[in-house]
């Protein structure tokens, strides 16, 4: 029998981390279970030989192929956009590009200003300083005066322009439109303990340089010097609740596989769209019938990615390809809305580097345009380092249809049941799609690039988990309150991408992070009245 | 997780002959074909959790080659080749990919590309900085974020 502790903190990636390292400072007893354990730096793709080939395998961003002990199967075969995540210390940002923009203040207002989907209860001016705060805590690098963003000053200067940049930069400008350096996480400087950018080049699947934050080197060491306990590969099965309703605690697999129970006054629920879901349904019980904190029914439902257009093509200059960071830069052209595109909200475009000789071979293969025999080595040399690829991010609205729920049939390697997917493309996201593929073959073609690809969307693209236990104020419409507290459970919290209500058309590390240093602040000035 | 890693000697042979027809040799690259042993050594030794989908995309070689692909003259190969790769499915994007995977790692294959037969992390890349100075037209556009106060 485990002591009861202050604080339980479920898992141990972006949000998780930067909650427990907020409440440090409180002196309570904070403990964080962790599926995954401590990542080795020096087992990382980027350090060896086969630092391509692992991200089809043990490294892959899809737990159903990296099938790690640490993962839980998904069942996403009813979704066009497959589950991406990674299960460790840092969860999610072990493995994410470190593209680090914020939703925009328009985001909060989508009911007010477009009339769809709902408001939420918060604003951009309400995460302003925690926005700031994740930016000096993660080391952000990036250039102020953006004009497509409010004001921000990162705390790091940006990572080169490189070829890409230019040549993307000088497209851009023919045709008007906007691009800038993108904020990310990638550390152009030494900063905090962490050694500078040498350009790598393979940032997405760990990096061994240090130089990308993820929070096992960010707000983990600092919330482990303050006093919180962080228990790895302790998976946990269901939240238990007392006979006042309350959350008593959790019950969880420790790395012997021994089931544990951990007391504790306050549970906070930190494993992403797709893994709190999932939690709160394994925890039904006599008083919550539907699953914890689901007296809305909408726990799992209005499950948001951010569907991905991707579209590439080849410059007869050679570009940077896989030795940079493959963060470069972004684009706010079309990101609010404008109506005259047949669509409402809007995306921004994320603009990459390129990529290593193998992704080229492997994926040039597929699309058909690299050939097998007499013909291959002259069109790969035509094609290797020549890769100008660029994403839109579509802004995916709201749909109760799109979902999380229990599958009855597949279970993790404890017994405990596995989430399933069922998601379909919006009418709106399709429209999005395609408004962002147009464009991107307009700066392709603007850069002289040809043999263009398209992934539209990205199957493998699931990277964004969110809106499955939404915030507001209203009961019967929202899963937890404006300051992350469960309605139905005065000391459950969530603090991941669950509570978003709408997705924006960004990468939402940055707002989910700032949303739980929000959500810790608000825990901190009503200690007293808490459970109110 | 185990797997099943081996293959058998006839299903090895089989491998061999089908890379030597996705990637050959080429004497005008100075590059050798996906079937040079050092290459089928790493492929064989690295196979691991795609050895069963191999092994699928191999009986489906068979099958079209009417016996063995290895043992057909080189214009029939060439064209069983073809009705494979037209054939598409897992099995045959991963027999593709495991080839391609070890390939462009071979230090012959990346010295005749110009690139580093080297791991990325510890010595890193040099990144121009760029010219900044394209910035200049975006720089100069008001601010056209959507304001809601």
């Amino acid at each position: 029998m485990n002591d009861p502790v202050d604080v339980l903190i479920v898992g141990a990636g972006a949000s998780g981390a930067a909650v427990a390292w907020s409440l440090a400072e409180t002196r309570m007893r904070i403990v964080c279970l962790e599926q995954g354990g401590w990542m080795n730096p020096a087992e990382y793709p980027s350090a060896g030989r086969d630092w391509e080939a692992r991200a089809y395998g043990d490294f892959s961003p899809s737990p159903n192929v990296r099938g790690r002990r640490e993962d839980y199967p998904v069942n996403d075969d009813n979704s066009p956009i497959k589950v991406l995540n990674f299960n460790a210390v840092g969860g999610s940002t072990v493995m994410y590009t470190a593209h680090f923009p914020r939703l925009h203040p328009s985001d909060f207002r989508v009911r007010t200003l477009d009339g769809v989907a709902e408001d939420w209860p918060i604003d951009y001016a309400t995460l302003e300083p925690f926005f700031a705060l994740n930016d000096r805590m993660m080391g952000v690098s990036g250039l102020a005066g953006d004009p497509a963003t409010p004001p921000h000053e990162p705390p790091m200067p940006p990572l080169p322009m490189g070829k890409s940049g230019a040549l993307f930069g000088k497209a851009l400008n023919s045709l008007g439109w906007h691009w800038w350096p993108s904020d990310t996480t990638v550390a152009t400087t030494d900063y905090e303990g962490r050694a500078r950018c040498i350009n790598l080049g393979h940032c997405t699947p760990a990096c061994a340089q240090g130089a990308k934050a993820s929070t096992d080197i960010t707000y983990w060491p600092a919330a482990r010097r303050a006093g919180v306990e962080v228990r790895t590969h302790c998976r946990v099965r269901e939240i238990t609740t007392n006979e006042h309703g309350m959350a008593a605690g959790a019950v969880y697999y420790d790395a012997d596989g021994v089931e544990q129970f951990q007391a504790a006054h306050v549970v906070v629920v930190a494993c992403n769209g797709v893994g709190t879901p999932r939690l709160l349904l394994n925890s039904a019980s006599g008083r919550f019938p539907n699953g914890l904190a689901n007296s809305s029914g909408l726990v799992g439902k209005n499950l948001m990615f951010h569907p991905y257009a991707q579209v590439y093509g080849y410059l007869p200059e050679e570009t940077d390809s896989h030795r940079a960071p493959p963060t470069c830069l972004w684009s706010h052209e079309f990101y609010e809305t404008d109506r005259t595109r047949g669509f409402v909200r809007g995306y921004i475009f994320q603009f990459g580097r390129g990529v290593g000789p193998v992704v080229e071979a492997v994926t040039s293969e597929a699309k058909g345009i690299l050939p097998w025999g007499r013909e291959h080595h002259a069109k790969f040399r035509r094609l290797s380092g020549h890769r100008m690829s660029m994403a839109a991010i579509c802004e995916d609205l709201p749909e109760e249809h799109n979902r999380v729920t229990l599958d009855p049939v597949l279970k993790d390697s404890h017994g405990i049941p596995a989430p399933r997917i069922d998601y379909t493309l919006g009418e709106n996201s399709r429209r999005m799609l395609a408004h962002g593929e147009a464009r991107a073959r307009e700066i392709l073609a603007a850069a002289g690039a040809t043999d263009i690809c398209v992934n539209s969307p990205i199957p493998m693209g699931g990277w964004h988990l969110l809106g499955t236990a939404r915030m507001g104020t209203d009961p019967e419409r929202s899963v937890v309150n404006e300051w992350g507290r469960a309605h139905d459970v005065k000391n459950l919290f969530i603090v991941d991408g669950s509570v978003f209500v709408t997705s924006g058309g960004v990468n939402p590390t940055s707002t989910i992070q700032a949303i739980a240093l929000y959500v810790a602040d608000q825990m901190k000035q009503r200690l007293a009245t808490l459970f109110d | 997780m185990t797997y099943e890693t081996r293959l058998t000697a006839d299903e090895r042979a089989e491998l061999r002959a089908i890379a030597a027809e996705i990637v050959p040799a080429s004497d005008e690259y100075g590059v050798p074909g996906a079937d040079d042993p050092a290459i089928q050594a790493d492929l064989l030794a690295t196979l691991g959790r795609d050895t069963a989908l191999v092994r699928e995309a191999l009986g489906q070689l068979r099958t079209l080659a009417g016996g063995s692909f290895g043992a057909l003259p080189p214009d029939r190969r060439e064209v069983v080749a073809g009705a494979l790769r037209a054939t598409g499915g897992k099995a045959v994007a991963t027999l593709s990919r495991v080839v391609l995977q070890c390939y462009y790692r071979d230090d012959r294959v990346l010295h005749s590309l110009g690139l580093e037969a080297r791991a990325p992390f510890p010595m890193g890349n040099v990144l121009p900085d760029g010219d900044w100075s394209l910035l200049d037209p975006v720089r100069a556009r008001p601010p056209f974020w959507r304001r809601t106060d």
